[in-house]
């Protein structure tokens, strides 16, 4: 049976997050799947061009909810708005981008709808006759392939990169108001502020070589061949979350998705196991070399180059290479 | 503030990782278990926020019988009581499979907030505590890196991670679920007085039964959400691996990079 399917996107003064662009994608190919429909919903207070940019994909309809007790967002007023909408719209899926946001209120939306709840979709596949989907599963050295079960309604979000763009197929459709008179939206918690982690950042957005450590580096006290391999590339060093945490090394050299994106011409991935929220701020690297001693890392799947094995005997070796094919 | 901080045994994702027999699952034989992560995180907010304010931590954990192990050490860092919800029923369910029998065993006692951690290191959903939210009708926020209780105990100061290296802080009033990111404090460490007085502490087993729940509405039988089969990433989808000693490989990887990805 053909499915409708929604997909929610998320939007900040007027302009739509990638990951919305990329969720859209993921609904043209669910909706390829299953022969159904796409309709997109954009939220929030002044999002006509962000709506407007939504409807130059190819789908059915691009809903708008603008009003302004959705200009800041709390999980309380998109949920009050959503559980309206797609209680009267009913359709089968509800795709939402895996934002920092999104996980936020969606998994409770699921709840007050009493629908299914999928989160962290990276694949969809119907070719057995019935939808599974994949998902990261063990901090990305695994993934699941699961089904729902039962009848009704699913929320799923879509991981980020799991869905290419440049596959989005272009198209041209009406942008309609949502009705929510007589929906009351109401916010659950009040915004007092937004601020800057750490302050000064270190900018390694602008980096040509970053050598990234990770929680195989083993302590504050092992960096020393990591520096030195980073003096002599002339790199900036950067990190993945388990470091920072581990106070290790200052929040601002973080790199995923909750620091730093960047995109050098060299990436040298150190003792990173490779968790999807590490790879989303580092996989746009030109070569990214991955030194780990489990061979099974994630991060072998993204790298160019990989060497298996203790880092604290191969970086002295490598430091030693590169000064020896310097001289 | 009485305080129940709900925490998850997971596999050590730093083990050797293999595959069971049935394909669906790790095989947890010889498997080392762990507090997750952001469960530990959650769990010192938990007992930080008791002590200023003079209240408690109640632990609740879900799963077999070696969850007993993460709840002794929750009593051994300073929670006041243990409540495992120990029943083959509750097993492989999802989030909200998970959070339907977690409710039930929190709303049988009274609580002013309730912690989690952001997200497992196995099954990752990231929902639980927010449909366990939703359960309690509670305001929530998800991937919590600050909490202060405002001034007159009723609402807080949470400070919230958002994408790229933004923080946004927000109020909630209590009661309230917040779930707790890894990085927000420095987990303390277990005192051998602490491990001794744990044995006197009181600790609670409970069955779906127990809780009046139809074993049919928890577990993997009361979830929609059904893991097939479980993989490895396929081998040769990405790095060339480089051989040989830690100096050949060194040697092999900087010829790579000057004469192939020509970026040395």
């Amino acid at each position: 049976m053909a499915k409708k399917i929604w997909v929610v996107l998320q939007q900040k003064d007027g302009k739509l997050h990638r990951m919305s662009r990329e969720a859209i994608v993921a609904g043209q190919r669910l909706a390829h799947a299953t022969g159904g429909s796409v309709e997109a919903v954009v939220l929030g207070s002044g999002v006509a061009e962000a709506a407007s940019e939504a409807a130059s994909f190819e789908l059915e309809a691009v809903w708008k909810a603008d009003h302004e007790a959705l200009g800041t967002y709390t999980p309380g007023a998109y949920i009050s708005a959503l559980a309206a909408a797609v209680s009267s719209a009913k359709p089968d899926f509800v795709l939402f981008p895996h934002t920092y946001q999104s996980v936020d209120y969606f998994p409770r939306l699921a709840h007050q709808l009493e629908a299914g709840l999928l989160p962290e979709v990276t694949e969809m596949d119907a070719s057995t006759g019935e939808l599974q989907f994949k998902r990261p599963v063990l901090g990305g050295k695994m993934t699941a392939t699961v089904r729902v079960k039962g009848e009704g309604m699913v929320l799923l979000s879509v991981q980020s990169g799991a869905f290419s763009v440049d596959d989005a197929v272009a198209g041209s459709c009406e942008v309609r108001d949502l009705d929510l008179a007589g929906t009351p939206i109401t916010a659950d918690r009040v915004l007092l502020g937004v601020e800057e982690v750490g302050g000064d950042q270190v900018d390694l957005s602008k980096a040509e070589v970053v050598v990234a450590v990770g929680r195989g580096v083993g302590g504050a006290d092992k960096m020393a061949s990591v520096e030195e391999l980073a003096e002599l590339l002339g790199a900036e060093i950067g990190a993945s979350r388990p470091v920072i945490d581990n106070g290790w090394l200052p929040r601002d050299r973080q790199i995923g998705s909750s620091g730093q994106t960047v995109a050098p011409k060299l990436y040298l991935a150190i003792g990173i196991s490779g968790a999807i929220q590490h790879l989303v701020g580092m996989k746009a690297s030109s070569v990214v070399v991955a030194i780990n001693k489990d061979p099974g890392a994630p991060i072998f799947t993204v790298a160019d180059y990989g060497v298996v094995g203790d880092l604290h005997e191969i970086l002295p070796a490598l430091n030693e290479a590169i000064r020896e094919a310097r001289a | 503030m009485r305080i129940a901080v709900c925490i998850k045994q997971v596999p050590d994702t730093e083990a050797r990782l293999r595959l069971g027999k049935d394909g669906r699952w790790l095989d947890e034989e010889d498997l080392p278990f762990v507090i997750n992560e952001s469960d530990e995180y959650a769990l010192e907010e938990g007992l930080a926020l008791a002590e200023k304010t003079g209240g408690e931590v109640v632990v609740f954990s879900l799963g077999p019988a070696r969850v007993k192990d993460a709840l002794r050490k929750a009593l051994a860092l300073g929670a006041s009581k243990a409540v495992h919800l120990n029943d083959e029923a509750f097993a492989n369910g999802d989030a909200q499979a998970t959070a339907r029998a977690l409710h039930a065993a929190i709303s049988r006692d009274s609580f002013d907030l309730v912690l989690t951690g952001s997200q497992s290191d196995d099954v990752g959903y990231a929902a639980t505590g927010s449909v366990l939210a939703g359960h309690l009708g509670w305001p929530h926020a998800w991937l919590v890196m600050g909490v202060e209780v405002e001034e007159g105990g009723e609402a807080l100061k949470v400070i919230r991670e958002m994408e790229s290296g933004m923080n946004e802080i927000v109020r909630l009033p209590l009661p309230a679920v917040l779930e707790i990111q890894a990085g927000i404090n420095h987990p303390r460490y277990a005192s051998l007085k602490g491990i001794m007085k744990a044995k006197r502490k009181p600790q609670e087993q409970l069955t779906a039964a127990d809780l009046g729940l139809d074993a049919s509405s928890v577990g993997a039988a009361g979830s929609r959400l059904e893991i097939l089969s479980v993989a490895f990433p396929e081998s040769g989808a990405g790095a060339q691996i480089i051989e040989g000693t830690p100096e050949q490989a060194a040697k092999s990887l900087v010829e790579k990079l000057q004469k192939e990805a020509r970026v040395l």
